[in-house]
């Protein structure tokens, strides 16, 4: 949970958004629905980041193949979120190495960060969905 | 304070859906407002009327219809997860509503703090 600030109340409020990603794009149906909430959230005008940490990485990997598990790839989703306006995306660099994967496996343009970065990233936010 | 909820988690399975429950019971007496509570992913699963837990447990489904009842709670379930996984109008507890994402969105907003319950 984040701390969050006070806005004017006649002001339209406009709060940081951050969406992070920790699962496996198959397996369960977290990373697909969560980007479904990130594709609604862009509607309303807010500030909104996506972050993918631990086996959330994967679901930015290139190549992904799904036909024999008889289940959609939404991956081709993810490059779309530009047209949405959604540009800010981070990927933990821990995340990514120890699955022996780096910036040039992912489909879309990323920052990578470090714990740190991640942590004073996470801490300017309003509002924080994990899935 | 103004707290939205959601839950992420079908009931019995996981404490998700008794944990959120407790929490907004909790806030409520301590005379904080649960601006909504939103039902997503298998969370869905806690607004059909057709559970039928034996009679020496909790009523899951039940304890939030009467939550919403007492306290005017608005208790919401996303459309997308719910077709998907049968829950529609005519199976929906007493209390709860289905409406679309746009209503998780408008409780990060509008609450003080959105707090997430599931894994």
């Amino acid at each position: 949970m984040s701390e969050q600030q006070t806005t004017a109340p006649s002001g339209p409020k406009v709060k940081k958004f951050m969406f992070v990603n920790r699962k496996a794009p198959y397996g369960t149906i977290y990373a697909l629905e969560s980007l479904e909430v990130v594709l609604i959230t862009a509607t309303f005008d807010q500030d909104v980041s996506l972050v993918f940490i631990d086996d959330g990485v994967y679901e930015l990997a290139k190549g992904q193949q799904t036909k024999g598990i008889g289940i959609k790839n939404f991956s081709p989703s993810y490059r779309a979120l530009e047209g949405y306006d959604i540009e800010k995306l981070y990927v933990d660099q821990a995340s990514l190495d120890q699955r022996g994967l780096t910036e040039a496996d992912l489909l879309v343009p990323v920052e990578v960060l470090n714990d740190q970065q991640m942590g004073e990233l996470m801490a300017q936010q309003d509002v924080i969905l994990s899935f | 304070m103004k707290f939205g909820i959601l839950v992420n988690e079908g009931p019995y399975t996981h404490q998700a859906s008794d944990s959120a429950y407790q929490f907004a019971v909790a806030a409520l007496a301590k005379g904080h407002t649960i601006q909504r509570v939103f039902f997503y992913h298998d969370g869905v699963n806690n607004a059909t009327r057709l559970t039928e837990p034996p009679q020496d447990d909790r009523h899951i489904v039940n304890r939030w219809s009467a939550l919403a009842t007492e306290h005017k709670v608005d208790l919401v379930v996303c459309v997308a997860a719910a077709l998907r996984r049968g829950i529609k109008d005519e199976v929906l507890a007493p209390g709860f509503r289905i409406s679309g994402l746009g209503q998780l969105v408008d409780s990060g907003i509008k609450a003080d703090r959105l707090v997430t319950f599931g894994d």
